[in-house]
């Protein structure tokens, strides 16, 4: 007991050193420097509320779950009526005691031998995976005639696909061949700039510019792919991340061509099979909706938009489970297990390496041809490490090489911040805080239970 | 051959600098193998403790200069030492045994939280101060005018650096904290059965890396009097950079690194154009691992079956 007040003291007591100078005392501007506001009130309840916090964690370990579950229930319903100094403290308080209360009653069915846990099992579902994925696409597929599509749904549907489609992309790279690729979003915006340029100086349509931004991004992989061949594990990825920046620095300032920070405006927008979807279409073109003799929508754009999004995400699924079953597949799988190994098995490590590497950074491209056209508007603000970083943690929440975990990341990541849109200013604070519990909660992701590409058939032939 | 030495004694303040920087990232790495993502946001961190604590000690009108710069270092040393040591407890501590990447997202995540964290708390403003120490050295006039001049706090953040890489050296040569370093460094396992406390190890290495980013950060601070929420993305990739081309894990290597990368920067900057800069600096960082794929002082690795 006197340990557990000793802890949970010397918690709240650098919980309190730390918020002090950050929390304690804003910096304001002021018409002569700097000047000061006082916030200790804040930083006060914030340590008690941990000190608090971490007695009750440490009780229920003691086995006083019992007397707990009640109390932390109780302070948490209380401390809505407590006046607090500012909202963010009371929304923390009250959603910490709910949550001491529920790990409470959790332990305490522990205890009784009743209940297993909350311990989320995927492990079943990896079976039938066929079933759900095909059920999923169907979903997909008629998901922009659900009543729910609005608008601003069938936004953020693109968003999350697209999303999908560039993690399964580096999966490629990171998931089967290890390869740490920091620098993936130098590709994302090669695609972008590819389509966008070759619009505006070669009037090259979407569906013409979408292989060829694929196949600028995957040489461009297989360059660069050449000369750091020779490094290994996190040198690799350095000099990957140095691709990144470099591909951003000169798009900014190379401004005769890409017009440096104000970026390219004005990209064409896809036509299908020659009909535009704009009210007004262009002289020569027939609009969609004059063609099919239905009432002018901007719905159908998006609808098309999404199609689009959706089928290159389905192509790029099709593609990395197919190249997991390719010999291809299988030697990737076997350098990232053991590099050494492999290249005594006989298996040419640059080959399979390059490969990896153009082949994620085509999936980029075409997924950067998209973004350009369904943007319309293109800047280096939007590719920056941040976008790598968004992607890599996809990748690895989804359990590294794990498709379908990619997809449930993908909507935790994407989707969860534009749930709380309204929470705007917290939105990437919660973000970090739960990339961080995440990864203590599944250090191996969502989803760590891989199929194996090959499994032994019974053999059960007559002699 | 001025101008020169303008941009050498530029770049080095800027080097050293990256230096102090490059050591946390690579101490970190030495010992834990993992990427310390967040340690710019431990710098950017210093420099707000810093900008505070003077802007309180300055309405409350404390003594003489020499006093107060004392009272800042000392708080932001302290602060931001203890965000070090509370970083990798939460988030690094509890994935010790997890697969290679687990603590890389985690640094990710942990530093878009320190991020946010800081512009919540302190506005997405920058926020700047009025210089405390100014003046300087001039040692040379020349006849159209240009003036090579070092200033006062150059050659404080010069001889600063200098003392605190001695102190460090000294520190994981020669004490007993140094040598369970070592020891984790080599094999974490082996150094817990011969009584090595290795997670106290670990967080004292965090400390140090933290304690020196505090440092730097209270430095720039200094120089330049500007602070923002995001300046420490920006150096943390340029001093892990550096720790990469000095050969990540080499505490020298990563001294040098944070020096090649600042002068890289200024004569870049000052003899070709600026915009380029960062460019630069990447291409002979890639130039350098393709001709020595370990970084300029750093051991080529084992490759065990």
């Amino acid at each position: 007991m006197t340990a557990r007040f000793k802890d949970a003291f010397l918690a709240a007591f650098i919980a309190f050193v730390l918020a002090l100078p950050l929390a304690g005392v804003r910096t304001m501007d002021g018409i002569e420097g700097l000047t000061l506001e006082w916030h200790l009130a804040d930083v006060g309840i914030a340590a008690l509320l941990i000190f608090l916090g971490r007695l009750l964690l440490g009780l229920i370990d003691d086995g006083y779950g019992a007397y707990v579950a009640p109390l932390a229930f109780l302070s948490g319903i209380v401390s809505v009526l407590l006046p607090m100094p500012s909202h963010f403290l009371k929304v923390v308080a009250v959603l910490g005691g709910l949550v001491i209360a529920g790990r409470a009653v959790i332990a305490l069915f522990r205890h009784s031998g009743k209940f297993s846990g909350v311990s989320v099992k995927f492990n079943g579902f990896s079976k039938n995976l066929t079933a759900i994925s095909a059920i999923l696409l169907i979903f997909m597929l008629i998901l922009p005639f659900m009543p729910f599509a609005s608008r601003y749904a069938m936004d953020v549907a693109i968003m999350v696909l697209t999303y999908i489609m560039l993690a399964w992309g580096l999966n490629i790279t990171v998931g089967f061949a290890g390869l740490l690729d920091l620098g993936y979003v130098g590709f994302y915006a090669l695609g972008a700039y590819s389509y966008a340029l070759l619009a505006q100086f070669g009037d090259i349509g979407f569906w013409m510019a979408l292989p060829l931004a694929g196949l600028i991004t995957a040489v461009t992989g297989f360059f660069l792919g050449f000369p750091v061949l020779r490094l290994r594990g996190d040198y690799f990825a350095i000099v990957t991340l140095g691709f990144g920046e470099i591909v951003r620095l000169v798009l900014i300032n190379w401004t005769t061509l890409t017009n440096g920070p104000n970026g390219i405006s004005g990209v064409p927008r896809p036509t299908l099979f020659g009909l535009d979807f704009a009210r007004e279409p262009a002289a020569g073109q027939t609009a969609f909706n004059d063609f099919f003799g239905v009432a002018f929508d901007p719905m159908q754009r998006v609808i098309f938009f999404y199609y689009i999004i959706l089928a290159l995400a389905v192509f790029t699924g099709l593609l990395s489970s197919r190249l997991r079953r390719l010999p291809l597949g299988r030697a990737w799988e076997a350098f990232r297990e053991n590099e050494i190994a492999c290249a005594a098995l006989g298996i040419n490590r640059t080959r399979i390496k390059l490969a990896a590497y153009s082949l994620g950074a085509m999936i980029a491209g075409l997924a950067g041809a998209f973004f350009a056209t369904r943007q319309g508007f293109i800047s280096p603000e939007s590719f920056t490490f941040t976008e790598t970083a968004t992607i890599l943690a996809i990748v690895i929440l989804g359990g590294v090489g794990h498709p379908f975990g990619i997809v449930l990341a993908a909507v935790f990541i994407i989707g969860m911040p534009e749930l709380f849109r309204e929470l705007e200013q917290y939105r990437m604070l919660a973000f970090g805080a739960g990339m961080v519990l995440i990864m203590i909660w599944r250090p191996g992701g969502l989803m760590t239970v891989r199929e194996p590409t090959v499994r032994l058939q019974s053999v059960t032939t007559k002699i | 051959m001025d101008y020169f030495f303008q941009q050498l004694i530029n770049g080095l303040t800027l080097g050293a600098v990256y230096g102090l920087i490059a050591i946390g990232y690579t101490m970190v790495y030495g010992i834990i193998g993992m990427i310390n993502f967040a340690h710019g946001e431990i710098y950017m961190i210093g420099a707000f403790v810093t900008v505070i604590s003077f802007t309180v000690l300055g309405l409350v009108g404390a003594g003489p200069t020499a006093v107060v710069l004392m009272i800042v270092l000392v708080s932001a040393l302290a602060v931001t030492s203890l965000y070090g040591w509370t970083v990798e407890r939460v988030a690094y501590r509890p994935l010790r045994q997890a697969p290679r990447l687990a603590p890389l997202i985690s640094a990710i995540g942990m530093s878009a939280f320190l991020q946010n964290y800081v512009q919540l708390l302190q506005g997405a403003r920058v926020k700047t101060m009025a210089p405390v120490l100014q003046g300087g050295f001039e040692l040379s006039h020349r006849a159209d005018g240009f003036v090579v001049s070092i200033s006062y706090l150059q050659i404080v953040i010069i001889v600063l650096t200098v003392l605190l890489m001695v102190g460090v050296t000294f520190i994981i040569r020669a004490t007993p904290l140094g040598r369970a370093q070592r020891a984790c460094e080599q094999d974490k396992t082996m150094a817990a059965l011969v009584g090595v406390n290795v997670d106290r190890t670990i967080s004292m290495t965090f400390v140090i890396g933290a304690a020196l980013a505090a440092v730097a950060g209270f430095m720039v601070t200094l120089y330049y009097g500007v602070v923002d929420f995001y300046m420490g993305f920006l150096a943390g990739m340029k001093a892990f950079k550096a720790a990469v081309l000095g050969g990540i894990g080499s505490l020298p290597g990563a001294m040098i690194g944070g020096l090649m990368i600042g002068l890289i920067e200024s004569f870049w900057s000052g003899y070709v154009n600026a915009q380029y800069k960062d460019v630069a600096v990447f291409a002979i960082l890639m130039l350098v691992l393709i001709a020595r794929p370990n970084g300029l002082f750093g051991r080529p690795e084992i490759e065990k079956v």
